[in-house]
């Protein structure tokens, strides 16, 4: 039998440069596809850790009538003995955490510079705090700390506080005025999210009930899951006509949409690459019929078939696309570990608490997306190079050694 | 016994509007052993001829029979099947593959007839040895001269053990002293092996080996004589 291959490695050495070229060519793709694969992963997982962990939990649980965009703690909206509903919604074996949470709009004021934010009152206790645990400086609030605030370090930054500043805050109460209070930072957290960061200040629970008259009332209840793929079951579970009950599907449909986009997003994106890197390809590989066109000639001659001139070629390409696809696949392999270690900073994106971001994103490569890519830069490049290894395998032998003569 | 046989024979091409007959109703046998000469001026389509003998091109018109075998409605598969078992060429410009050794060369026909490895050391070396190219079996094309690499074309061309040997203007591009070794070598070949061979040529050098001139003129056989080949 022809050893194909051979021959392949042999033609490729003729013009080491040109095919040398046409390998990086390929690596340089390959490495591109995996980076913005692992780009596109990284910026959707840390979309949906971050607005899931810090803003919309896996479920949420609100009075019937609550409505989030008012952030009103007038008693008619906010959930009553939220412990209790808590605590029945912890039993569910699939919940791993579920804990009250109070939202009210305010203001914090340190001389005179004024900055709105929401009020978040968390029960000091709970492990769904985890996030905001992450602190610059201080300490994390108490259940009985009765004037302690713990505020972002964007905020911190923007109105030059320091752990044990006094700061004023104005909150819209239950009865519709307007109360203040001094407290005092306890602690400057940070989520790595200055979008969220710079907005947010939290008290303890029972605080923030007592100061914006909420009694012992609550607006949400935030349940984490084990598995968020659950929480459509656990939702209809634990549905109520006191309650709404809304999954993070629902809560984040703007996240959701562009998640499923994301993929489509990639395919475009992986067809424009491959679509030039296999344009190199082909053009060498063209070159190299157009040069060889009498030694096709003398092939055909001694009785070379068509389909054995379309193999001598597809040997060149596959010689080439597994060079330049491994070389790609390390190359893009290390970039992408690397700033999955070190990530790329972007800073605040100012992205809505729809679609929260972190200042830095971290690539994530999977590994069936690594496989997917490397398969679909392969087959493609083979795919591709049958247009030249047909053109050469048509040849007329005649035409073939007469235009090299 | 009849190696080709062409019958009434026509061939014409055509380049934008203007058409050109290079072949007019060619009839020719040649017989198993001929050394034969096409002999002719420029254009005069001894080229065409060999072309048409040799399966690479197919008749405007007329018959084409290689070793009993109808051409004219082959497929370019089957022309190719045929000429890798019956034909070898050998060609004006040195027709090696640049990337092969002067070894691999004369084994690629062996490869396309999908002969054993041990059959293929053997004949290989066998036709190197004949040739005189033994001691330069490991060496590529560009260092080979002229000489040699005309004499590898042979031993790749005879290597099959073939009916016919075409050769187009086998010396065209050889000095003096190569081109009398590889028609030295030829005519051996020929009288060892009963192979046929046909050129097409206008060199005397090539024509006073052969032992029937064939002359063309104008695309038509003018003149086909028995001749007192060289031996």
């Amino acid at each position: 039998m022809i050893n194909y291959f051979k021959l392949a490695y042999r033609n490729l050495g003729r013009h080491r440069r040109r095919s040398l070229l046409s390998g990086l060519a390929l690596a340089l793709g390959t490495a591109l596809l995996m980076f913005i694969a692992a780009f596109f992963q990284g910026e959707m997982r840390s979309a949906m850790e971050s607005t899931l962990r810090l803003n919309s939990g896996h479920l949420q649980v609100r009075d019937a009538d609550y409505d989030p965009d008012k952030l009103s703690v007038a008693w008619d909206y906010l959930i009553e003995t939220p412990q209790q509903v808590a605590a029945q919604i912890q039993t569910l074996d699939v919940v791993q955490t579920a804990t009250p949470r109070l939202f009210a709009s305010g203001i914090v004021s340190v001389r005179d510079e004024s900055v709105g934010v929401q009020i978040i009152g968390v029960d000091p206790a709970s492990p769904a705090n985890a996030p905001y645990r992450t602190l610059m400086a201080g300490a994390f609030l108490t259940a009985d700390d009765r004037d302690g605030i713990l505020i972002g370090y964007p905020l911190a930054q923007s109105l030059g506080l320091s752990v044990g500043d006094k700061l004023t805050l104005l909150v819209n109460t239950a009865d519709g005025s307007v109360d203040q209070q001094p407290f005092t930072v306890r602690g400057i957290f940070t989520t790595g999210t200055t979008a969220y960061d710079k907005g947010i200040v939290f008290l303890p629970l029972a605080k923030a009930q007592a100061f914006s008259g909420a009694g012992d009332r609550a607006s949400i209840i935030f349940v984490l899951l084990k598995d968020r793929e659950q929480a459509e079951a656990v939702a209809a579970a634990i549905s109520s006509p006191n309650y709404q009950v809304k999954t993070w599907r629902e809560l984040n449909q703007l996240l959701v949409l562009v998640n499923d986009f994301s993929d489509a997003y990639l395919v475009v994106i992986n067809l424009i690459i491959l679509g030039v890197t296999v344009t190199v390809i082909v053009n060498t590989l063209l070159m190299s019929v157009f040069e060889r066109t009498r030694e096709i000639g003398i092939l055909s001659a001694i009785g070379m078939k068509g389909r054995q001139i379309v193999t001598l070629f597809l040997a060149e390409a596959f010689l080439l696309a597994l060079g330049g696809v491994t070389a790609g696949t390390l190359a893009g392999w290390a970039v992408s570990a690397y700033f999955g270690k070190v990530g790329i900073y972007f800073g605040d994106l100012g992205l809505s608490a729809d679609m929260l971001l972190e200042d830095r994103i971290y690539t994530y490569l999977t590994l069936e997306s690594a496989v997917n890519l490397i398969v679909t830069a392969f087959v493609i490049t083979l795919l591709a190079s049958l247009y030249p290894a047909r053109m050469a395998a048509r040849m007329e032998p005649v035409e073939a050694l007469h235009s090299a003569q | 016994m009849e190696v080709a046989k062409l019958t009434n024979v026509t061939r014409t091409y055509k380049i934008g509007q203007v058409e050109t007959r290079a072949l007019n109703g060619i009839n020719l046998t040649i017989e198993s052993g001929e050394f034969t000469s096409l002999v002719g001026p420029s254009g005069s389509g001894k080229t065409t001829l060999l072309q048409l003998i040799g399966c690479l091109d197919q008749p405007t018109s007329g018959s084409v029979i290689i070793n009993g075998v109808e051409t004219t409605g082959l497929n370019r598969n089957q022309r190719a099947d045929l000429r890798k078992g019956t034909i070898g060429f050998v060609f004006q410009f040195f027709a090696l593959i640049p990337t092969l050794t002067a070894y691999e060369n004369v084994e690629m026909p062996l490869l396309l007839n999908g002969k054993s490895a041990a059959e293929r050391r053997r004949r290989v070396m066998e036709l190197l040895e004949a040739v005189g190219m033994v001691d330069r079996a490991n060496n590529r094309p560009d260092q080979l001269s002229g000489g040699q690499q005309q004499r590898v074309a042979v031993a790749r061309a005879l290597v099959t053990n073939p009916k016919l040997i075409l050769a187009d203007e086998p010396t065209a591009n050889l000095d003096t002293e190569n081109g009398e070794q590889v028609m030295e070598i030829m005519k051996k070949l020929n009288k060892e092996t009963g192979t046929t061979f046909v050129f097409a040529t206008h060199d005397p050098r090539v024509i006073k080996y052969a032992n029937r001139v064939v002359t063309l003129q104008d695309g038509v056989i003018v003149k086909d004589v028995p001749a007192n080949g060289k031996s």
